[in-house]
Parts: C-alpha cells; sequence; structure tokens
C-alpha cells in the first residue's frame, strides 16, 4: 500500500496513529487484518522525515507515540493533492507468466498445461477467500466495494488462464498430429 | 466405494442427431456425488454442462451409460416414476427463473406441493417458511413481473426447496443477476450447503465455481479437470499485497 494513502487519511483533520488504524480499518475490514499493527507508526515515521507530516507532542505528558498528533504539512498537502489526480493503476504481471508457459514449453522442463491448471487453482482459492469475505460483510460496507473490485479481478485473470489452457491444448495437439 | 454416493454415473452419454451431424454433447462421464457435497462443473456454453445437469435430474434420458439416482437405475423407470422422482426428490433452479408470471410469489412455490399432494394448509405454510428464509417474505403476494430478478430468482430457489429435495441442481443460477443478487444467492447456497443439502451447479461463473467443495471442468461433453478446493485460507491482506509492504 502506498504511503500516500496513510498521508490522504490525515486530510480531514490531524488524528493520533490509532485512529488513522481505526479509518483504515473501516476502510479494508476484514482486508486489514493482513495490515502489519507496527505498519501505520513506520509510514508516519517516514512521512515525517520526508517533510510531509508535522507532529505535535503535548509537552506535559510522558514520552509515547499513541500521544503524538499527526498533522500535513504544507508540502504533505501538496502531496496529497497531487496523489488524487494521478492516474496510476496496479499493473498485473501476465507477461512473466506468459513467458514462463513459453520457457516451460520451450525447454521440454514441465507441462504448461498443467502450470496453467496449478495456478488456476491458486487463483480460485484466493477466489472463494474473497468471495467468503464479501458473503460476510453488511451491504454497502465500504470494504463490500473494495472486495467486489478484486473478485472481478480474479475472475478476468481466470478467464485469462482459461484462454491459456485453451491455447496450449490446441498446440499440444497439434504437435501430435503433425508427428503422426 | 460408491454405494453412498447420491448420484452415480458411469460412461454417461447423450447423443443428438445421426450421422455425420451426431453430436456427443455428454461424452462418457463418470461422476459420484456424496450426500451433503456441493459441486459446480464449469464449462464454456456448449461444453454439454446444462444436458449433464438435465440427466442428472432426470428432465431428459440418456443415449448410453449408467445413471443411479438414490439407489435407483434411472434408465430402468418408466415415465411416471421418473416424473414423480422429479417432483419428489429433485429441485430445479434455472437462468431465467421459469415462475409462472401469472401466480404470486407465494402460489409458485406452494405449487409443487400441492402437486405431490401436500394438503393446501402444510403447502402454503411451507411456502411462508421458504420465502422467509430466502429473504423475500414480505414479497410473498408479489407476481414475478412486481420483483426483481434476484428476487425472482429467491422465490424459484423457496420453489426448489418446497418438496424437501434430496438433491438441489442450478443451471447458471446468477447468469441474469447483478453482483449484489449473486452474492445472495450464494449466500442462500452456502446456508443450504451447511444445512446439509446437496448441491450440484452448473456454471460458467467463476464465483460459484470457486464456492464449491469440488470443482469440475468440462469441456466437449467430457470432464477436462477436477480440483477440490476445500482447505486452507490465507490471510485476506494477502489479496490487496497489504502484507508484502508489512514485511519490507
Amino acid at each position: 500500500m502506498q504511503q500516500e494513502a496513510v498521508l490522504a487519511m490525515l486530510a480531514k483533520e490531524p488524528a493520533h496513529a490509532y485512529q488513522l488504524r481505526a479509518r483504515l480499518d473501516d476502510a479494508l475490514g476484514p482486508l486489514g487484518e493482513g495490515l502489519n499493527a507496527g505498519h501505520v507508526y513506520v509510514t508516519l515515521s517516514r512521512l515525517e522525515k520526508a517533510g510531509l507530516v508535522a507532529i505535535e507532542e503535548p509537552s506535559a505528558t510522558p514520552a509515547g507515540s499513541d500521544r503524538k498528533l499527526y498533522s500535513l504539512t504544507p508540502a504533505g498537502q501538496e502531496r496529497v493533492s497531487q496523489w488524487l489526480s494521478e492516474l496510476s493503476w496496479p499493473k498485473p504481471d501476465l507477461a512473466e507468466f506468459h513467458l514462463k508457459l513459453i520457457a516451460a514449453a520451450a525447454a521440454g522442463l514441465a507441462d504448461p498445461i498443467s502450470i496453467v491448471s496449478a495456478q488456476r487453482r491458486e487463483l480460485l482459492r484466493r477466489l472463494r477467500d474473497a468471495q467468503q469475505a464479501a458473503m460476510g460483510e453488511p451491504a454497502g460496507s465500504d470494504a463490500s466495494l473494495l472486495l467486489e473490485g478484486i473478485v472481478l479481478r480474479l475472475q478476468a485473470d481466470l478467464r485469462w488462464l482459461e484462454a491459456c489452457q485453451r491455447n496450449w491444448s490446441s498446440r499440444r495437439s497439434d504437435h501430435r498430429r503433425s508427428n503422426r | 466405494m460408491t454405494d453412498s454416493s447420491l448420484v452415480r454415473a458411469r460412461a454417461l452419454r447423450k447423443d443428438y442427431g445421426t450421422g455425420e451431424g451426431l453430436v456427443r454433447a455428454v461424452d462418457g462421464i463418470d461422476l459420484d456425488v456424496a450426500p451433503g457435497e456441493r459441486v459446480a462443473v464449469m464449462g464454456p456454453s456448449g461444453c454439454g454442462k446444462s444436458t449433464l445437469l438435465h440427466l442428472l435430474g432426470g428432465l431428459d434420458r440418456s443415449s448410453g451409460g449408467e445413471l443411479w439416482f438414490h439407489g435407483r437405475r434411472i434408465g430402468q423407470l418408466g415415465e411416471r416414476a421418473l416424473a414423480e422422482m422429479r417432483r419428489k426428490e429433485v429441485g430445479f433452479v434455472f437462468q431465467a427463473f421459469h415462475l409462472m408470471e401469472e401466480l404470486t410469489a407465494q402460489e409458485n412455490v406452494e405449487l409443487p406441493a400441492l402437486l405431490t399432494g401436500v394438503p393446501p394448509r402444510a403447502a402454503r405454510r411451507r411456502a411462508r417458511d421458504l420465502l422467509d428464509r430466502v429473504g423475500v417474505g414480505d414479497r410473498i403476494g408479489h407476481l414475478p413481473s412486481a420483483l426483481s430478478g434476484g428476487q425472482r430468482q429467491r422465490v424459484a430457489i423457496a420453489r426448489a426447496l418446497v418438496n424437501e429435495p434430496v438433491l438441489v441442481l442450478a443451471d447458471e443460477p446468477t447468469g441474469n443477476l447483478d453482483s449484489a443478487a449473486t452474492l445472495d444467492v450464494l449466500r442462500i447456497f452456502e446456508e443450504l450447503h451447511a444445512a446439509g443439502q446437496t448441491l450440484v451447479i452448473v456454471t460458467h461463473d467463476e464465483r460459484i465455481g470457486a464456492t464449491a467443495d469440488r470443482l469440475i471442468f468440462m469441456h466437449d461433453g467430457a470432464f477436462t479437470d477436477e480440483t477440490l478446493l476445500s482447505g486452507d485460507s490465507r490471510s485476506l491482506g494477502a489479496l490487496i499485497g497489504l502484507e508484502e509492504q508489512a514485511s519490507e
């Protein structure tokens, strides 16, 4: 996850780290369970070093990071606006898998069709996990919208694997025919 | 060991046409479905999965091979016995719902119970209970035309369950539904599965395939791959790359 996602959570108002954590938990639902508890603190200290976040520490209380109030610096505000207008998008690395199949077939090291089958099984397990999480979410929650996106992406990947399987199966039968 | 199977098929075949025009829609299928199991059959349209489902439910007769259902050999049943088996022991759910447009939700669900001789009062009670269970208890007096696609499919599922079938067969049950309604149908299947209902679903929707215990891939009338999906789940955070970040 991008540092900017944590940064942008401060745009509404200054907050303590535990409040940011709670905002992230709400937005991510069960998907936030993989989020390491220290992750928010580590990210905040990186952002502070970069001059994007300022820390107010109440002088009267004993030192402890939970007392720190984080806010955006002008540079931080600038960075958030820039991030919101960026058109970046996560890239699935399909080329790597594609090259794996080609290399396996060319070298005769492994059967491309069994590689596709194993990969399909793995994606189906992920899809099952995402689907079960979606079934457990109340309708209209922020996390259910995220889960819908994950499910749709996995479906698209599974359809591509189906195309891979068809293609490599027909290559194999063409090969058999030409060897006869 | 197949004696405990609810459905058992051996070299099951269904041909259409003859001579040059012969099509093997189902071409030598072996299948065992255990009681309480949730099996999904996935494949592209035209792969023969709907034909297979029709054979399993006794809607159509095979051209060859053997099929046992609930301990009986389907090929040896006469028309009347087959029709009775379909009505009492199998529940069907279709993509296009197939509700009677001139009957209310409740009447649609009651009808199969009345046809098997359930007294009207008991049929009404069962229909109400089922419509409640699938979340359309407040729509019992509506005609199908006044219901959304998702609500119609839930009524159709209630109808499939009214005679307490040992097997529920579903053919593309989410084919006409949006994401939210698909999720509702999946939730109902999940509950049915938890209650021990045996389910066989044919679909090209990966979302349904992924929530089955066993997923079978079908192509050109034959099974090409099979995978068991029960077992280990990983942390959901891995789905959005949270874990890679945290361990950096």
